[in-house]
């Protein structure tokens, strides 16, 4: 065979493979791309619609009171769920990630009350505070990742125990109760924010500063952009580029792609996976102290309700549960529609108890799609080559 | 032959109490195709592993390049110019043309003076394009993730990797198994390309059409031992057969 046959049928062969599809497979699979986006429209226009109908016009949903509230309600999930993003692509999963945010919560409290009443400043008590919770958190990323990487126990089984060591530590620490007695400044660090603004007369907009208003004034008052709305933005921009534009990020997707192929191309899968869970903890610990600073106390119960919530944000988001493929802003996507539903169904005078009927079948409608797409591309799953 | 890129002497990896090979040598001069032919269980995955690093030989020695070598690790074989394309070609195939012949030895670039450091993934995708190019393989989307390339194409970007980090040795573990005809003989094409180059290929296959149509000299190997090396113009199929089954040995091989 000449070389110009061979490229011919090499040209051929790949356009019956990989580039001419029937119109119906081209909708279906741009379908399966944007519609999580979709949703999250479609769920937005239902609730601006149906709230003002169903309140007889008295409560409107598209407010920026309550976009702010939807965007502190994601944080926790979308915390927890960034790291998961990483841990999930790279086909692994991170059971631990409730109960690290409970540490981190009550470990950056008792580490902020004694640095205060040792009687350092404020602000110098907070940062004790942070690194005690990230040093916490990342102890308990560092055990999974060694257990998982150096010997080999799959991550479900190691994740679950430490969840339940992590527990254990985070209920002994707090003696079973609520951290409390932390200084009351700390309040702001947890609730101020960026902008307020106050709509109509004796109003306007305040930056950087908290108005120092009353009654009807402090009634109508928007606070928009809270720090940890700000903190928790600088994370996600942080975990994209760490995702998509680094070296790290690439193995990342390279170890939950094909395991073997990493290791046999040099990538220092170990030191990688060891990484990826210190990361996936880290994030935790983030949400577990500023949960602290919102609440003004620190909690051994407030991380593990929100352990599925997150994967559940996680794979709604488009994350595969395979591994190898997922994006961090999917990730967003997937807690913002769990939050928008939450609000919205409180705010139609739905029992709160519905969104996890839906939550729960939108994760499983989300991961139908993925399928379907692989179907349409004839993906093959977990490396198989041929 | 004092030309010989790789030597192999008296080479012989033990299993428990089986002799998986068995006293091997043979050689592989520059711009020679070479086919390593032999049932399964002859030993001929053996033989190349313990070449490629992968296994380390109880007994004998490997001569690379006029040096004797001895491989802790694949990355060791790989860092002297040894690449070995298996069967499963060891691609990531979530990732596309680009991630994938830099896996693991990606190209950065340093951002804001130097603080960060992000994938240059036009570079590599540049530098991939024009390696795919010199080997005259045409792969329409490079930014796709390799799944949806065909079995053929998956192949030439394994091969394209190895010339890309410039192969001195390429060994091939059957690499037209699961492919259709024609991307068969596209692979065969890539080999000849290969020697053309001066790369020398060790071939492992037992499709004798393969072996036939591209070596230059073939090795018959029968329950870990080289049974018969032969010229490939020399020799024929029913004759190769014959070794395959122990039906025939030379001893002198």
């Amino acid at each position: 065979m000449t070389e110009r046959a061979s490229r011919l049928t090499l040209t051929r062969a790949s356009a019956a493979h990989a580039g001419v599809r029937t119109r119906a497979q081209r909708v279906a699979l741009f379908f399966s791309r944007v519609w999580a986006w979709a949703f999250l429209g479609l769920l937005v226009l239902f609730f601006v619609i149906s709230v003002p109908l169903t309140t007889g016009g008295s409560v409107n949903f598209l407010t920026i009171r309550n976009s702010q509230n939807i965007l502190v309600a994601i944080i926790p999930v979308l915390l927890l769920g960034l790291g998961q993003t990483f841990v999930i692509i790279a086909a692994g999963i991170d059971l631990s990630v409730g109960w690290v945010m409970s540490l981190a919560s009550v470990l950056s409290a008792l580490a902020l009350r004694a640095a205060f009443n040792a009687g350092a400043p404020l602000f110098p008590s907070v940062l004790i505070g942070l690194i005690a919770a990230l040093a916490g958190a990342a102890t308990v990323g560092l055990v999974n990742g060694v257990i998982i990487a150096k010997l080999k126990v799959p991550a479900f089984i190691v994740t679950l125990g430490t969840s339940f060591i992590v527990r254990g530590i985070a209920y002994l620490m707090s003696e079973n109760t609520t951290v409390i007695g932390l200084p009351s400044g700390i309040r702001a660090y947890g609730n101020d924010a960026l902008l307020y603004y106050i709509p109509g007369q004796g109003g306007g907009l305040y930056f950087l500063q908290r108005p120092e208003v009353s009654g009807e004034l402090l009634r109508r008052m928007d606070i928009i952009l809270p720090y940890p709305v700000v903190v928790t933005a600088f994370v996600v921009a942080w975990a994209i580029f760490l995702l998509h534009r680094t070296q790290f990020g690439r193995h990342t997707y390279a170890i939950g792609g094909n395991m073997d192929a990493a290791v046999r191309s040099g990538i220092p899968v170990d030191r990688r996976i060891i990484s990826i869970y210190i990361l996936s903890a880290g994030t935790s610990g983030i949400a577990g102290f500023l949960s602290t600073l919102r609440f003004t106390a620190g909690s051994a119960v407030i991380g593990d309700p929100l352990l599925l919530s997150s994967i559940a944000a996680v794979i709604i988001g488009g994350v595969s549960m395979f591994g190898g493929a997922g994006t961090v802003i999917g990730t967003v996507i997937g807690a913002l529609i769990i939050a928008v539903l939450t609000t919205g169904l409180v705010m139609l005078n739905v029992d709160a108890f519905w969104q996890f009927i839906v939550v729960g079948t939108v994760v499983i409608v989300a991961v139908l799609i993925d399928q379907s797409r692989d179907l349409i591309i004839g993906r093959t799953r977990g490396g198989a080559a041929q | 032959m004092s030309d010989a890129l790789l030597s192999v002497r008296n080479l012989t990896k033990i299993f428990g109490g089986l002799v998986a090979v068995n006293d091997v040598s043979f050689d592989v001069a520059r711009g020679e195709v070479v086919g390593l032919l032999g049932d399964n269980g002859a030993g001929k995955s053996t033989l190349i592993k313990c070449i490629s690093g992968v296994h380390s030989a109880e007994d004998g020695e490997i001569i690379f390049d006029n040096g004797a070598v001895r491989f802790a690790s694949p990355m060791d074989a790989r860092r002297v110019g040894i690449e070995t394309i298996y069967q499963d070609l060891a691609l990531a195939n979530n990732l596309d043309v680009g991630a994938n012949i830099f896996l693991g030895r990606e190209v950065k670039t340093r951002r804001l003076g130097g603080l960060v450091q992000t994938l240059d993934d036009k570079h590599m995708r540049e530098q991939s394009r024009q390696t795919l190019d010199s080997l005259h393989i045409r792969i329409p989307a490079l930014t796709e993730p390799i799944e949806k390339l065909s079995g053929g194409q998956r192949q030439a970007v394994a091969i394209a990797r190895a010339v890309y980090w410039d192969a001195r040795l390429m060994i091939m573990d059957e690499p037209t198994n699961n492919l259709g005809v024609p991307e068969q003989h596209k692979v065969l094409e890539l080999i000849r390309m290969l020697k053309g180059r001066g790369v020398p290929v060790i071939l492992i296959t037992h499709v004798m059409p393969d072996a036939l149509a591209v070596t230059d000299r073939i090795i018959v190997m029968h329950r870990g031992r080289k049974v018969a090396e032969k010229i490939t113009a020399r020799t024929n199929a029913e004759e190769l057969v014959q070794y395959m089954v122990g039906a025939r040995e030379d001893v002198a091989a």
